[in-house]
């Protein structure tokens, strides 16, 4: 009993940390490939999972759905994340790259509001329930395996994108990327169109994000515009990239299951007492934010820095 | 009409306030060419720190303010010795990615000092002063004036002192600022004062308008960026003009669309701006 609630937990703890190692992937492909700052991550994973929620929704959920399957809502999602992506990167690309960090706060709070408020599409604050979740009830020898069948799935989802981004990484494509990220006007001297390579590279990002997005809500089964707080899951993402290594897609999985290893052991902790500590959640969102800075301070490469070549 | 005139006096509280931000933004990014992205919230550091000294300590207004503000600068200074300094050289990207943690930390640490509860400085309704039809409140009038104060004490700051001089050379140009010989490190140091003491200010005027939360300069942090873009970044008379044109902007919207995407204006504003002439009213840096 006591393993198979180790077992459970373990299966939550990688399902969660898969999520974001998929955010930290497109965040990568963003920052560590090209560059880009975006602050907007949590907008594009709202997205994402809304598209998917709204497509696969069946007849019986709140608000009913057509009822696709779940597949069509995680490929959808991506174009969906990828198009708002597009629209505020042709704003904002060509000019600096802080102007796009601003831009992008703006977006999220906009993509925030617009899930809150147009109740005829999203349900408004109570969220969306009732979206199906594969492999749900799949019971093996008496243990309920959906959980695991599910993170095997999560699983196979971040190796195809992690292998895609790695062709490209490797490909002339991405060395034009991190050309234009360390010498921009060099790589504009060789000729490459600075705006429609750092464009690529902002919505390819966003779509990863926004599968994210459709891996969590199948996973969760529910998603509300306070499901997640926006800000903090865009923070964690970034900690998350920084801690494992900018530019590395190796180090953006890594950094995402040691920081979410380190805020899960945290929260842990903070069970231990009888007495609830008052402003225990506010602390650890604080040490984290101390963490960064130890990391940008002290090892900016992250734990697997990027390859050299 | 009246509406209208009402509506106006709300968007010139609220540019203000929002110019008070922007300013701050402004000088700091002029000088250390750098989007602080927890200016936010040393507005609210600013507006919690005059508590313990109005509330706790039952000090006059003005004196719990100025206590408030020196707190603030006092924290942005050492913010800047202990992180921003060191990564100076590592670029403005990761100087703002570095604020942004920094602000969360800020937030996080309000929680955990004041608790997650909204509070005001001062409970009971303030009854609106009436000029014919328009209704303001007595604490308007006090941001109206005290921003427009605080506006005039920048100006002279920037034209009449060697050190407001020296600022806008740095801003104009670091490498030649460096070469005639002007103390570097002491104009950063002054411009984390300034901008901080502004930020504090605009923070207090919010909160007194508002309420305090720790969330509260966070949510301010669009429409001041989007002020500072508007007037030029790095120029802080556009910020000025940016605030209230934002403030206003702001306020009026709710004639047309629903209050509730009132900070989805400063946005389109910041988007309009950097597709119709991306270095805004005053050609910024």
């Amino acid at each position: 009993m006591e393993l198979l609630g180790i077992a459970n937990y373990l299966v939550l703890f990688l399902t969660i940390a898969g999520v974001y190692a998929l955010l930290t992937l497109g965040l990568n492909v963003q920052w560590g490939y090209t560059g880009i700052l975006n602050i907007g991550v949590a907008a594009f994973f709202a997205v994402g999972a809304y598209t998917s929620a709204l497509l696969t929704a069946p007849a019986t959920a709140q608000p009913p759905g057509p009822g696709l399957p779940v597949a069509v809502g995680m490929l959808a999602a991506m174009p969906v994340a990828g198009i708002l992506a597009l629209g505020i990167g042709l704003i904002t690309l060509n000019l600096r790259s802080d102007y796009l960090a601003i831009a992008s706060i703006g977006i999220a709070e906009i993509v925030r509001l617009f899930l809150k408020n147009e109740e005829w599409l999203t349900n408004g604050v109570r969220g969306m329930a009732g979206i199906p979740r594969p492999f749900a009830g799949v019971d093996i020898a008496g243990w309920s395996a959906g959980g695991a069948l599910y993170l095997a799935l999560t699983i196979a989802v971040i190796g195809v994108v992690f292998a895609a981004l790695q062709i490209l990484y490797r490909a002339p494509w991405g060395r034009a990327l991190r050309a234009i990220r360390d010498r921009e006007v060099a790589a504009e001297a060789m000729g490459k169109n600075v705006l429609w390579f750092r464009l690529q590279s902002f919505v390819l990002g966003s779509a990863v994000m926004g599968l994210a997005g459709a891996v969590h809500v199948h996973y969760a089964g529910f998603i509300g515009p306070e499901a997640i707080d926006p800000l903090f899951a865009t923070f964690i993402v970034w900690v998350m990239l920084i801690a494992g290594g900018s530019g590395s897609n190796l180090g953006a999985i890594v950094g995402a299951l040691a920081i979410w290893a380190v805020w899960s052991v945290t929260e842990l902790l903070g069970q231990i007492p009888e007495e609830p500590i008052t402003g225990f959640g506010a602390l650890r969102v604080f040490l984290i934010g101390l963490l960064l800075q130890v990391i940008l301070l002290l090892r900016p490469q992250g734990i697997v820095p990027e390859p050299r070549e | 009409m009246v509406e209208l005139a009402q509506l106006l006096i709300y968007g010139v509280v609220l540019g203000s306030i929002i110019a008070l931000g922007a300013i701050g933004v402004s000088l700091t990014f002029g000088v250390l060419r750098f989007a602080n992205f927890a200016h936010g919230d040393y507005m609210t550091v600013g507006a919690y720190l005059v508590l313990p000294f109005y509330a706790g300590l039952q000090l006059p207004v003005a004196a719990a303010v100025t206590l408030a503000i020196a707190g603030t600068a006092l924290m942005a200074v050492l913010i800047d010795r202990l992180l921003f300094e060191r990564m100076r050289n590592a670029g403005p990207l990761v100087l703002l990615v570095s604020s942004f943690g920094v602000g969360l930390m800020l937030r996080s640490a309000v929680q955990m000092a004041w608790g997650p509860r909204t509070l005001v400085y001062e409970s009971g309704i303030q009854l609106p002063l009436l000029f014919g039809p328009l209704r303001i409140k007595p604490d308007h009038i006090t941001i109206i004036i005290g921003a427009v104060l605080l506006v005039l004490a920048v100006h002279l700051l920037l034209t009449r002192t060697r050190m407001g001089k020296a600022m806008r050379a740095m801003s104009d140009s670091p490498e030649l600022a460096r070469v005639s010989g002007i103390n570097t490190a002491q104009v950063i140091l002054f411009t984390w004062v300034a901008g901080a003491a502004l930020a504090a200010t605009a923070g207090f005027f919010l909160a007194l308008d508002t309420n305090l939360r720790a969330d509260l300069g966070w949510h301010f942090l669009l429409p001041v960026f989007a002020a500072a873009i508007l007037g030029g970044i790095g120029r802080p008379y556009g910020a000025i003009a940016g605030g209230y044109v934002i403030g206003i902007a702001q306020e009026f919207s709710t004639l047309v669309i629903s209050a509730t995407y009132k900070p989805a204006v400063a946005f389109a504003i910041m988007v309009a701006i950097l597709i119709l002439r991306p270095t805004g009213i005053l050609r910024g840096n």
